[in-house]
């Protein structure tokens, strides 16, 4: 990973990929252990959401603290981006306190890419409207291969509001880096066909799409989607597209549960399923802290190394 | 005074490919000749160039009154005279909008003090461009307005665009129709697509264009108006058009430089001066343009040159300003894409830029002894970069930065004036 920025995981490669879930391995050591390491000792991390979030910004906070970095939050609204205050601006005035690691989530696709362009700091997407997540698929993929092992023949289904997941992107383009077959399903108006495109496999039948798969992957779904009018209910999706235990039991039998949170208990997933032993949801958690470490990590060692090509 | 071009190759876009001599006395053409030898004349030698009539532009903005900071009357014609043309046709989202005979005198007014070139205003189809009310049209058309358009506010109401076409017919005004059907394009703001599926931009289908032009041709069967596509952009809007046309509808077309020679693959990356109305589509839709071009299905080549300031693009794609600023290299863009690539012949070209949008907009234009003497002279084989910085419009938004092109204007005349000369540089002046 040579790039000052982490802004997707379509640009990376698979020993990218490797590089950065073996560095989380080892961090995850240190956040099990003491949580007490001076790796960051004299960086300073700060992170500007423009968008609501509560564990992916705390989830920041805790991987830079427990690394031993400085660490500042901007409480950041997109309306006053909006209303004219310029997004290069307020980022390089976060630049010019001496910011090492800037982490943004804009409710705007490309967003961090803007801004990266305008900084010498290095840019983490912590989220960018409908285009990438790249650490909630790398801590997805820490915790595939922490269950699986190897991601050769795997076979992933992603379910629900595929058309607007930032999520659902940075797993397919990660998931078949790593050699994992990815299933897409969902109602026709949020999975568009063209994803077969992604080199995904698009079903609208829950059962079949999740016949004999080793991981089930729900998505939040955001309930507004019904009142613009891309699904009748939340009745009829649940029962239709929504994940069950009795559709559980058509995934292989070690199969495993994920979901990136927070949940809509019963409507994408049931409270069963999301109870049961195969549910990973809360080590999913873990483990992104793990591999917000491992970036920031390995960003300021680029940085201080002059790595880094611009 | 008199001016006499040498020994130029002089193309008039409708038949004329020769060697020849063209002189010019009191703004006017007086001769076109072989060899015209003149003691009392200045000459400008353009021997190994091309000479063409000035080309028209039927989809320009000018954005003043209102929008001076994106462009002036002024920078606007002195970018139309740096890529060759003699006049632009000017679109009514000003502000105000261009509804009522003060704004068309304002324009006119400005444009004859400030202006490089001729400048003829479009009006609004509806009052403020609101999609209510119709515009005073008959007011219009005593002040010399020749088409109306409500650009990019398409009237998304059937009854009042009826209303428009039927009243407007009355007048033989030219409706230009900006095919959009809003419901369908939603938020988007690129093509609906696989670019748009990976980076996860929303998409305006191609749909949204086709089911507005369809309904467009329908009401232009029915009330017999003369329909006029702006910027068509797919491939099955080209197959519409022809339907239409051998259906014996009243209808022309036009295309961009932009949707004739690039791909939706450039916004890949977020650079938002690929982002425009219409979007930049795929191979597909470039190709059906393109042959559209060749079997007359598409008429004209129009730029619609949208300037926006740098602050209007230094944003998320979502919110950046939609348009390109592209007149001054519209010619070598087209040039170099399509005449270079074999895919046109340059008196095609002529005709598409030149030619056939005078006669949509009823000037009298050409090569013909007696008119204007409005040319421009072009070195085809120049080849330079493009700097946007190099502009003189005030829109630096241009996805062809940096790009190599061929094809550079050397002068342009209007009136028989010199109003813009390349001194060699690229560094684009005043006469």
């Amino acid at each position: 990973m040579i790039r000052k920025d982490v802004l997707g995981i379509r640009e990376m490669t698979k020993e990218d990929l490797l590089e950065i879930l073996d560095t989380a391995g080892e961090m995850k050591k240190i956040l099990v252990g003491n949580k007490d390491s001076d790796i960051l000792r004299g960086k300073t991390v700060v992170t500007i959401f423009f968008e609501p979030s509560t564990r992916t910004r705390l989830s920041f906070e805790m991987a830079a603290k427990y690394l031993g970095a400085h660490f500042g939050n901007i409480e950041a609204k997109t309306s006053s981006v909006v209303k004219g205050e310029s997004l290069i601006d307020t980022v390089r005035t976060i630049e010019k306190m001496k910011a090492d690691v800037i982490v943004v989530r804009h409710n705007m696709s490309g967003a961090p890419h803007l801004m990266a362009k305008y900084l010498d700091a290095s840019v983490i997407n912590a989220g960018d409207g409908l285009n990438e997540h790249p650490t909630q698929a790398l801590l997805d993929l820490m915790t595939i291969r922490e269950k699986k092992g190897l991601f050769d023949g795997l076979k992933v289904v992603i379910v629900g509001d595929i058309v607007h997941s930032r999520v659902a992107r940075s797993n397919i383009w990660g998931l078949q880096k790593l050699g994992a077959e990815v299933r897409l399903v969902g109602p026709a108006t949020l999975l568009p066909k063209t994803f077969e495109k992604l080199g995904a496999k698009v079903y609208y039948d829950i059962d079949k799409a999740v016949d004999g798969v080793d991981v089930v992957m729900g998505l939040r779904i955001q309930l507004e989607r019904q009142k613009s009018g891309l699904f009748p209910s939340k009745d009829e999706f649940s029962k239709y597209f929504g994940i069950t235990e009795e559709r559980m039991r058509l995934a292989k039998k070690d199969a495993i549960l994920m979901h990136p949170g927070p949940i809509n208990r019963n409507v994408e997933l049931t409270s069963k399923a999301a109870n049961a032993t195969y549910s990973v949801i809360e080590e999913q958690v873990t483990n992104g802290v793990a591999v917000r470490m491992a970036l920031l990590k390995i960003l300021c060692e680029r940085r201080k190394s002059n790595e880094i090509s611009y | 005074m008199k001016l006499v071009i040498k020994d130029g190759i002089v193309i008039d876009g409708e038949g004329f490919n020769e060697r020849a001599d063209i002189l010019i006395e009191n703004g006017k053409i007086k001769g076109i000749d072989k060899r015209i030898s003149l003691n009392d004349a200045i000459s400008i030698d353009a021997k190994g160039k091309h000479v063409f009539p000035g080309f028209i532009d039927m989809h320009t903005h000018l954005r003043q009154p209102g929008f001076e900071e994106k462009e002036t009357i002024k920078t606007g014609t002195h970018a139309a005279v740096a890529g060759g043309y003699t006049t632009v046709a000017c679109m009514p989202n000003t502000n105000p909008v261009i509804d009522n005979e003060i704004v068309v005198e304002y324009i006119k007014s400005i444009a004859e003090k400030e202006g490089y070139c001729k400048v003829i205003p479009i009006g609004a189809m509806t009052k403020g461009m609101l999609g209510e009310e119709i515009s005073e049209m008959a007011k219009l058309k005593d002040v010399g307005i020749v088409a109306l358009s409500d650009d990019g506010f398409p009237i998304m109401n059937s009854g009042l665009m009826k209303r428009i076409m039927t009243y407007g017919n009355m007048y033989d005004l030219l409706m230009i129709t900006h095919c959009e059907d809003k419901m369908l394009s939603g938020e988007g703001v690129m093509n609906n697509g696989i670019i748009s599926t990976k980076i996860g931009l929303r998409g305006i289908p191609h749909e949204a264009e086709e089911v507005m032009l369809a309904r467009n041709i329908i009401l232009a069967k029915s009330t017999g108006a003369k329909l006029h596509v702006a910027h068509v952009s797919t491939r099955d809007s080209v197959e519409l058009i022809r339907r239409a046309k051998a259906d014996g509808v009243d209808i022309t077309a036009e295309a961009t430089p932009n949707n004739l020679c690039l791909t939706e693959d450039m916004v890949d990356g977020f650079d938002t001066n690929t982002k425009a109305y219409p979007p930049l589509r795929t191979k597909e839709d470039v190709d059906a343009l393109i042959e559209g071009l060749k079997d007359g299905t598409i008429d004209v080549i129009a730029t619609d040159h949208a300037p926006h300031t740098k602050d209007d693009k230094k944003v998320p794609y979502e919110i950046a300003a939609f348009g390109i600023s592209g007149i001054e290299i519209a010619f070598s863009v087209v040039y170099t894409y399509l005449v270079k690539n074999g895919l046109i012949a340059i008196d095609d070209l002529v005709k598409h830029m030149s030619i056939v949008p005078s006669k949509l907009l009823k000037l009298t234009h050409g090569f013909k002894i007696g008119n204007d003497a409005d040319m421009t002279i072009v070195d085809l084989g120049k080849e330079y970069t493009v700097d946007v910085d190099n502009f003189k419009s005030k829109g630096k938004n241009s996805p062809f930065n940096g790009q190599k092109l061929y094809g550079m204007v050397e002068y342009t005349i209007v009136n028989g004036e010199i109003k813009f000369k390349n001194d060699g540089n690229y560094q684009l002046s005043n006469v």
